[in-house]
């Protein structure tokens, strides 16, 4: 029997073991609190500056023990530095964090966790080929070695919070709720009495979202602390007991969720009122634009075997139609844009663009025959991050005006256009030299929105426009889509955002598992509905009323192939 | 670095100033801890650095040194060309020592067996040197595309695979003549000696003409045309070209094809302006100088330009230390330290400079935000305050 920690018999809370070199001050204040009645965290004149910038200033935090407290904020308000400094990966330039009524400096998320911080990451680190129990074991070792104990505490764990967990399952075969909750489970087994939570909900359908929050209660009635970070609105007034809003780096509000309504929040939160994705009057036309017909594509995974990732997929949409494909991540949405946009050959099926084949066309014929492609991760296919602006406005369009002339670049052309862009989609930069990696996400994107626009496209594939966006770029971003589409633009937008797919679009179609199972008027469905048929719980024309209507040809259904064919 | 210091109002200026300042400071600040660290070695091989620094200088300065290292320079200059042009788009060709050994091998056979009017024969045989250079890169390019083999790998092993086919065909009875001890082909005729500049006591090689233009040519592809935009794009961000309609796989081919034709002009010099003949005396392993000149130029075109000269300058005057009672083996090491130094040199620059445009960047913003602030008391949804969370 290795080495025991002597605090392991203190039941009956998760225990603090600190992990090797980070037992630092191993004062046992995070397993029994110094003054039960002190706050759990709070943190009292938060600064933090990066160079140029403030992310943080003047922070007043606090965190009741045992409550669910949200931070709610937009994207880029500074809510991520706020939880990085907490957990201990950036250090404060001013102000005190204190734990449990101790003031503490945390260096290093090691400290964080040796205090019982624990921190479930948005995105998840888990290794896919290996157990849950394994997982979890991982780089905790020493706590309660890698068999039955640990095991036996895995286990103790989930049935006290309702977790469900199955340790032996790997974790490749789970879901991404299943994923999250051996992630909560991590910073449990690790001894986290404040679980820092960042946007779990933001990979979630509805329904998940409320398995998830039924956990939270749990956690927080057996006495745990859940710092929970979002900016969805409703779901932060549904779950937590007190409320604080960031914005523009500092804390402007601690409210209690019943007295407040989404609207005040929303407020809060933006300054001002927030904008919306709504279209107002159609203007879809009948004249199709693109036509998706029969598109199938399979793939082989890492492990050698042939998946199906399209199957049958069928489309069209018209010139000034928003055809919005709604789907959990994963179910083939990718693929599809890759396979319209020919980075991708499918076995079979069609592309066709306003009368135009372009099946088997190279994607820079198809950019050039008129399809704009907003990707979904402009770091990685959207922009040269180290080149000048405007070499990353030549990006996708180089054999075009005024970017070159016959076979030959024209940087000066390239240069106006650039300062143009800059100007008329409000990218803030000093000037159009700098590197692409220098600006925000926000202005990042709003250059590249620039840049398709530019081309007068026929059809824009918007793959999560505003993701990761701030506020003021995403209302902008909506704005440039509902003005093309006036102008006869065709889109196809895949979103995360069911508000901004509901809001936007003027057909909904589902995907799941690489077909369209469903569809939907966007005038009557709820984000609820919809969520429902993403886990392939209802398939056919959405109605009003939640049901799915299999079977029976849809009246709002702009393709009369339908979903579910194949 | 002053540059920094300007209020925002001069961003494009001080932007191009900041540029012109980093691009400076990468190569002195190799050089400067290049020289630390040889007197190091120096000091730590017993000897006295500055003495040796005295040495090459002095020697440098004769013109026959001078002359011969131009000379030296100019294969040195093509062969960082051709390297370069798969740096540029994250293709490393190692291969470029075999390419330019066998299309110059190749040269020498077709040119000692015909009779051309002289312009024609020149030409023939360079364009006989670029195709066989570009078949042989051209054969790790296909590889690459359509069995996804590391041209890393097949470029080493066509290495030693051009390094055989010579020395069969390079046996007496097959293609060589037997001229003492030394293997090598017939003598080209007169008419094919390329011309040179008479200066004293040797000439220079007319081709240094050729690598001028070759530099030229490298330059205005690359930052120029539309072929260049796609290669360059594909070595910034492959999955990015990708989506933007660059097809990968035919840069590929297409770049190690041009990095293979330009390794093959690498032997033109010598074998066109001094030896007339491939022989196993040949010089070789000129591909593998180029890519330590590729990296201390950074594949830019006036870069190379001076990383060859430096080479060959060292090259010729450490040839002289041996005679001054220092170890042979220290010019090595010197020529190891600068490349290093360079790599990391412009590494941390690099690197230095995009924190500091971000963060210039981050300060404009910053500053125009409170301008538009102060203006209009509330920002509301307009809140561009950039805030990096």
């Amino acid at each position: 029997m290795p080495l025991r920690d002597p605090r392991v018999s203190h039941p009956p809370l998760p225990l603090l073991h600190p992990r090797g070199e980070c037992a630092i001050n191993a004062a046992p204040t995070s397993s029994a609190p110094a003054r039960p009645d002190a706050p759990a965290v709070e943190l009292r004149g938060i600064t933090k500056r990066f160079p140029g910038v403030v992310a943080n200033h003047d922070i007043h935090l606090t965190v009741r023990r045992g409550t669910v407290h949200a931070l709610c904020g937009e994207n880029g308000a500074g809510k991520s530095t706020l939880m990085k400094i907490l957990y201990g990966m950036q250090k404060p330039d001013e102000g005190t964090i204190a734990l449990d009524g101790t003031e503490t400096a945390l260096n290093t998320p090691g400290d964080a966790i040796a205090r019982g911080i624990g921190m479930v990451h948005q995105h998840f680190m888990l290794a896919d080929n290996l157990t849950v129990l394994e997982n979890t074991v991982l780089g905790a070792e020493k706590l309660h070695g890698i068999g039955g104990r640990a095991r036996t505490k895995i286990m103790e764990i989930s049935d006290a919070y309702g977790l469900g967990i199955r340790p032996d399952v790997l974790v490749e075969d789970l879901g991404v709720a299943d994923r999250q909750r051996v992630e909560i489970l991590k910073v449990l087994y690790r001894g986290a009495r404040t679980l820092i939570l960042d946007e779990p909900t933001a990979v979630l359908v509805p329904q998940e979202v409320d398995a998830l929050f039924a956990n939270l209660r749990e956690l927080k009635s057996e006495g745990l602390t859940v710092l929970f970070i979002s900016h969805k609105l409703g779901e932060v007034l549904s779950v937590a007991d007190d409320i604080t809003v960031i914005r523009r780096g500092t804390t402007v509000a601690s409210v209690a969720p019943d007295d407040t309504t989404p609207q005040q929040l929303a407020e809060l939160m933006v300054g001002s009122e927030l904008p919306s994705p709504e279209t107002r009057e159609s203007t879809v036309t009948d004249e199709p634009m693109l036509q998706v017909d029969g598109l199938h594509l399979s793939a082989t995974d890492s492990d050698g075997a042939v998946r199906t990732v399209l199957d049958g997929i069928g489309l069209t949409i018209h010139k000034g139609e928003v055809l919005g494909v709604a789907g959990v991540e994963g179910n083939g949405q990718a693929e599809l844009v890759e396979a319209i946009m020919g980075t991708r050959t499918p076995d079979r099926g069609t592309v066709t663009l306003d009368g135009a084949d372009l099946s088997g066309t190279s994607t820079r014929r198809r950019r050039e025959g008129g399809i704009g492609y907003v990707p979904e991760d402009r770091h990685r296919h959207g922009l040269l991050l180290e080149a000048p602006l405007w070499e990353n406005r030549i990006l996708g369009h180089v054999t075009e005006r005024p970017n070159s002339k016959g076979k030959l670049l024209d940087p000066a052309g390239a240069r106006k256009d650039t300062a143009r862009i800059v100007e008329e989609y409000d990218v803030r930069t000093p000037g159009i030299e700098v590197t692409a990696a220098s600006l925000s996400g926000g202005n990042q994107q709003k250059l590249i929105v620039g840049r398709e626009m530019s081309h007068r496209p026929k059809l824009l594939i918007a793959a999560h426009p505003t993701r990761g966006v701030d506020v003021g770029a995403q209302a902008q971003i909506w704005e440039q889509i509902r003005t093309a589409r006036r102008e006869g633009l065709a889109v196809l937008l895949i979103s995360a955002d069911l508000d901004e797919l509901i809001g936007l679009s003027d057909t909904l179609r589902v995907m799941y598992r690489g077909r369209l199972v469903a569809d939907a008027d966007p005038a009557v469905i709820t984000p609820e509905e919809l969520g429902s048929a993403m886990t392939g719980a209802a398939s056919g024309h959405l109605t009003a009323d939640g049901d799915a209507d299999t079977g029976r040809p849809a009246s709002g259904d702009t393709e009369p192939t339908g979903g579910d064919q194949a | 670095m002053t540059a920094a210091k300007l209020p925002a109002q001069g961003g494009a200026r001080s932007a191009t100033r900041d540029k012109v300042v980093l691009a400076l400071a990468a190569p002195l600040l190799a050089v400067v801890a290049a020289i630390v660290i040889s007197s190091l070695v120096f000091l730590a091989s017993g000897e006295n650095p500055f003495r040796a620094y005295g040495i090459m200088a002095d020697y440098g300065h004769y013109s026959d040194s001078q002359v011969w290292i131009v000379n030296k320079a100019v294969p040195y200059y093509l062969s960082a060309l051709a390297v370069a042009i798969g740096f540029r788009m994250n293709l490393f060709n190692i291969g470029v020592d075999g390419q330019y050994r066998l299309a110059a091998f190749a040269a020498a056979a077709v040119g000692g067996s015909l009779v051309l009017p002289g312009a024609l024969q020149i030409v023939l045989l360079i364009v006989v040197a670029m195709l066989v250079g570009a078949i042989w890169s051209g054969i790790a390019g296909l590889l690459k595309t359509t069995r996804g083999v590391s041209e890393v790998i097949t470029t080493i092993m066509l290495n030693s695979i051009a390094a055989s086919v010579i020395g069969y065909f390079l046996q007496d009875g097959r293609l060589a003549v037997k001229d003492g001890n030394l293997l090598h082909t017939t003598f080209l005729p007169e008419s094919s000696h390329f011309f040179s500049f008479p200066t004293h006591p040797k000439p220079v090689y007319g081709f240094v003409v050729i690598a001028v233009i070759a530099g030229a040519l490298y330059w205005f592809l690359l930052s120029r045309t539309r072929f260049g935009f796609d290669l360059r794009a594909v070595g910034a961000s492959e999955p990015a070209a990708e989506a933007s309609g660059v097809s990968v796989k035919r840069m590929v081919v297409i770049s190690m094809l041009l990095s293979g034709a330009a390794a093959g002009l690498v032997g033109m010099p010598t074998l066109l302006g001094e030896s007339f003949q491939y022989g196993t005396d040949f010089p070789a392993g000129i591909g593998f100088t180029g890519i330590a000149i590729a990296l201390l130029g950074r594949n830019h075109p006036v870069g190379m330009a001076f990383g060859a000269l430096l080479w060959a300058f060292l090259d010729r005057t450490g040839s002289r230390l041996e005679f001054e009672g220092y170890a042979q083996e220290i010019v090595g090491v010197i020529q190891g330290v600068i490349v290093l130094c360079v790599v990391i040199a412009y590494e941390l620059v690099r690197r230095y400079g995009l924190r500091l445009q971000q963060r210039k960047v981050g300060e404009e913003l910053a500053a125009a935000a409170r301008a538009a602030g102060s203006r209009a008391d509330d920002a509301g949804n307009n809140d561009k305050s950039e805030v990096s969370a």
